[in-house]
């Protein structure tokens, strides 16, 4: 097994998450807007969304040289498993579920004559004869076979989790009564995600589901692979840009005076360089010191990975100052709070203050600004490959798709299916955490809970 | 009795399908009578008056058999010639003139606004008009103010310019819904002699929404009392007052703080507790490039008084004369103050930091808004046990939770409230929540910061009963900061009047109330409105 750097800080932020759960278990005021998430039909449908995401980012990022080492090459569960996927290359573009290429190129004959015409696909439809009648057919088909085992798996797990419910031996977080209408669209969501997901994979070990990009590759492989890029950029850099946000702007608002000065002098000069400077310097850097030290980055992931930790840490530095400010605006407003005053009379200390009072009164803040931050972080990526300073070209995002088929939206007939795939799994997932926020914000606003 | 000008019937508003906030009510309004709508918070009187002009928010339904003005229909009308009702044939007072005028128009615009709606004048006559109404209204020097924005205005001018607009339409009927409540004692009597005015000059009828007893009682020809949407009682102000038939009437004018009841104080001298000597608080006003200070706001100017243990001291003074001021800053909550102040034999003013902490469970505070003096993300129980951590922290958590438990009692509050947040609470439980929360470190001195003024009637009576059961059981002393005399009188052993920045009058509450010396201590109770009870 392999650890890559991003890989050990998934496995921190899953650690945290975990202790704070843990912790937090036991709160009654905890615990209540967490049984108002449970109810929700939304909040639980979003979740379920984004787990499954997490779940494929998570399976990405446990790394491992295989066995079988020829080219020196770290992969990674996911890839393990997608391996028909990953390797079925076409020589260029192909539609989604085609069986011959996108262009007419010269064809060598049987009889040795040459013709002009749409060559056959190396692994698209292979197996089919005959193809323009029988792919049609043969798609129904699959689509029926992975549609009836995903049902069928799907049952199982629900028959696994409802007997062990009886049983009782499941901690469970929400109280039984009243969330009937939430488990149900679970159920609903898992008996739609899980079937899609199994008529997918029977479907992509035969076609390119959608389609192939301009080097051959199967691009719903390349779809799936930038979940991990996506979480990772959204998360990371959240995780960087958090505590400086918060930190500052409390500490600006709580106490003014000179600590206020200094911190505002910092914001607005980092705010008056442009963040693109920054961030092409950061990386040219990154990529100076990997070229001096080659012995280090030997395989191509092991230097996108850098590449893509450098790239959050650079976002996460020039992204706090918007946060900030906010959070110290929304400080001076709550220290003048009379229930503020009322604990200093206390005789409350000052960190005490600002941990109990001021932190949880600001979270609403930094949960809305996290979600939005997430999807347009997301989209940074995709502009910041643009000019070639994001990501490694090698390694999978929605960015890259973006950027290689952007100059192919000129071309008639159009190659659409790039797009359209980095665009199907962005908007659900920034979706999904868009809803999920809501309803999370809703749950933890005691003043909205009132009224429902 | 005058022809009818409003006639109600069989009214109800009912909010998302379920809530009946109004229930079949049916009352009737005669052309130039004063006619009072009276109820508690959350009565239904404001959206009773709403609903008239059909102003009511979208998730409200609306259901009755007739609403008449003048005999025309009013429930059938469409939305364009109700346009031209609302303003023109009924003229509408807010509650709050803050937030009723628009703080980038002139004051001049906004009531040419009005009249340009309704009436088809010249530019020359609208601006006559304009200037007609300004005197109307009494307000000063009118050529000038008419180019005024509403902020460089006081907040009696600005309820004027409010009814000035009301009257640009020479309505018929004029709603002023609680045209005085965030104003203060003298002003409202101005306010209310105004209208009183203008009624007899114009004839029109006015109908006065308010939860002032004692105002209404000066005030109006006839009363209506609501009660959770309905109302209960219906009567000729004299009769109503003198004997009223409803139980709940009754309760209301039992819960009335009344003028006499001072009389009856009587505590014996104990040691003093509190002495406060030659106490200033300013706030520095700066400006320029380099904020250099320039001059200062002498919000507390020079103030010296005592407060004996186990008694209640009353600060009375008008909006903006220091006294919330003076009470935070005793708190050390301020900065800029200088002076003496003693507890115990402790000279508070010189502490700082760890030392002054220690000292923090002497003095504790009980704020004006019920709603913002409560951390909304804590439970109640984390809230009152706040105190008790930070002071006492050798104290263990099951014996905190034993205290905890002890002061809601003591507050009369369930004990499950412990583990329910703020906002489940009405205004009268979290003000005693607040209480509790003070208690919670055994002061000496409670600084109550117009604990009352938020609540309604009855729920005032019962806390400040509370405040008294509490000072018979434990001897903590009040120093109770209000701008209303009634409740000075119900509670207080000793009164200071406080006029910008300082104590003009002090002495037992009988003497000021009775025989007040100084000319500002007579103007102010001379404002009060008094019920008329003649038995």
């Amino acid at each position: 097994m392999v650890v890559l750097w991003t890989d050990a800080l998934i496995y921190l932020l899953l650690v945290v998450m975990l202790g704070l759960g843990l912790y937090l278990r036991g709160k009654e005021h905890i615990k209540r807007p967490l049984q108002k998430i449970c109810r929700s039909k939304i909040g639980m449908v979003s979740l379920v969304v984004l787990l499954f995401f997490v779940l494929i980012g998570l399976l990405d990022s446990i790394h491992f040289k295989p066995a079988d080492d020829k080219k020196n090459e770290i992969i990674s569960v996911l890839d393990d498993w997608a391996t028909p996927l990953r390797e079925h290359g076409e020589k260029t573009y192909s539609s989604p579920f085609a069986t011959t290429l996108y262009s007419k190129e010269m064809m060598l004959q049987a009889d040795g004559s040459m013709q002009w015409g749409y060559p056959r696909l190396e692994f698209g439809g292979k197996h089919l004869e005959d193809t323009e009648t029988q792919k049609i057919p043969d798609i129904l088909q699959k689509t029926a076979y992975g549609f009836f085992q995903g049902i069928a798996l799907t049952s199982l797990l629900m028959l696994i989790i409802v007997s062990m419910l009886r049983r009782g031996n499941v901690v469970q977080v929400a109280p039984a009564a009243g969330e009937g209408s939430s488990t149900k669209a679970v159920w609903l969501t898992l008996f739609i995600i899980i079937p899609v997901a199994t008529i997918l994979i029977h479907l992509s070990t035969h076609y390119h589901v959608f389609g192939t990009d301009k080097v051959g590759e199967d691009v719903f492989y390349q779809a799936v692979k930038s979940i991990r890029t996506g979480l990772v950029i959204g998360t990371l850099t959240t995780l960087i840009m958090l505590p400086m946000a918060i930190i500052f702007g409390i500490l600006a608002g709580f106490f003014q005076g000179w600590v206020d000065d200094i911190i505002q002098y910092v914001y607005t000069t980092l705010n008056s360089i442009p963040g693109v400077l920054l961030i092409a310097a950061s990386i040219l850097m990154v990529q100076v010191y990997m070229a001096n030290h080659e012995a280090a980055f030997t395989s191509v992931i092991v230097r996108s990975d850098m590449r893509l930790l450098f790239l959050c840490m650079i976002l996460g530095v020039t992204s706090w100052t918007g946060l900030c400010r906010l959070l110290r605006a929304e400080t001076l407003k709550l220290r003048e709070m009379e229930y503020v005053q009322a604990a200093t009379a206390l005789g409350v200390k000052k960190t005490t203050i600002l941990m109990r009072h001021i932190l949880p009164n600001v979270m609403h803040i930094v949960l809305i600004s996290v979600v939005l931050d997430f999807s347009s972080l997301v989209l940074a990526e995709a502009v910041l490959s643009y000019i070639n300073i994001g990501v490694d070209p090698t390694s999978y995002s929605w960015g890259n798709m973006i950027n290689g088929a952007r100059l192919e939206m000129a071309r008639e007939p159009v190659v659409w299916w790039s797009l359209s795939a980095s665009f199907v799994f962005m908007f659900a997932l920034v979706l999904a955490a868009n809803l999920f926020a809501d309803v999370v914000q809703d749950a933890f606003d005691p003043r909205r809970s009132g009224n429902e | 009795m005058n022809n009818p000008i409003l006639m109600v019937e069989h009214l109800s508003i009912t909010f998302n399908q379920q809530q009946k906030v109004v229930d079949d009510i049916s009352f009737t309004l005669y052309a130039g009578e004063t006619f009072a709508l009276v109820g508690e918070s959350g009565s239904g009187k404001s959206l009773t008056a709403l609903s008239v002009l059909r102003l009511l928010p979208n998730n409200a339904r609306l259901e009755a058999e007739t609403i008449n003005l003048q005999g025309d229909d009013l429930l059938n009308q469409s939305e364009f010639d109700l346009c031209k009702i609302r303003g023109r044939r009924i003229g509408f007072i807010f509650q709050d003139p803050m937030s009723s005028l628009n703080p980038v128009m002139t004051i001049g615009s906004q009531i040419e606004e009005v009249i340009n709606l309704h009436f088809d004048l010249s530019k020359a006559a609208i601006k006559q008009r304009v200037l007609e109404l300004l005197q109307q209204v009494e307000l000063p020097e009118p050529e000038q103010r008419i180019k005024a924005y509403p902020h460089q205005l006081s907040g009696g001018q600005r309820q004027r310019v409010m009814i000035a607009m009301a009257l640009a339409g020479k309505p018929d009927l004029l709603i002023a819904d609680e045209p005085t409540t965030s104003l203060d004692v003298t002003i409202q009597a101005q306010i209310l002699a105004l209208l009183k005015n203008i009624q007899k000059q114009t004839g029109m009828a006015l109908w006065l929404i308010s939860h002032d007893l004692a105002l209404v009682s000066t005030l109006a020809d006839r009363v209506a009392v609501m009660q959770q949407g309905k109302i209960v009682e219906t009567g000729i102000t004299a009769e109503f007052f003198d004997q009223p038939k409803h139980p709940y009437t009754r309760k209301l004018l039992n819960a009335l703080p009344s003028m006499q009841s001072c009389l009856t104080h009587s505590k014996p001298e104990n040691p003093p507790l509190l002495q406060v000597n030659d106490f200033y608080c300013y706030y520095p006003i700066r400006k320029g490039l380099f904020k250099r200070v320039v001059d200062f706001v002498r919000a507390v100017d020079g103030v010296s008084f005592n407060l004996q243990q186990g008694k209640t001291l009353a600060l009375v003074g008008e909006s903006g004369c220091g006294k919330t001021t003076l009470g935070k800053s005793l708190l050390n909550l301020i900065p800029g103050s200088s002076g003496s102040v003693v507890i115990n034999g402790i000279e508070l003013n010189n502490l700082t930091g760890e030392a002054l902490r220690q000292q923090r469970a002497n003095i504790q505070i009980v704020f004006q808004d019920p709603f913002s003096s409560m951390n909304p993300r804590m439970l109640v129980g984390d809230i009152i046990a706040e105190g008790i951590s930070a002071l006492h922290p050798k104290i263990s958590q099951t014996e905190r939770k034993a205290r905890v438990r002890q002061l809601l009692q003591q507050v009369d509050l369930p004990e499950d409230s412990a583990l329910r947040y703020p906002h489940e609470f009405s205004g009268g439980q979290r003000q005693r929540i607040c209480i509790a929360r003070a208690l919670a470190v055994e002061p000496k001195l409670i600084v109550c910061d117009e604990p009352t003024s938020a609540l309604d009637v009855s729920v005032q009576a019962q806390i400040i009963q509370l405040l008294k059961t509490l000072q018979q059981e434990k001897g903590v002393s009040y120093l109770f900061i209000t701008h209303d005399l009634a409740v000075v009188a119900e509670i207080a052993d000793d009164v200071a009047v406080m006029y910008q920045g300082k104590i003009i009058e002090q002495g037992s509450v009988a003497e000021v109330l009775t025989q007040p010396k100084h000319a500002y201590t007579q103007k102010l109770l001379a404002a009060v409105p008094v019920m008329k009870v003649d038995g």
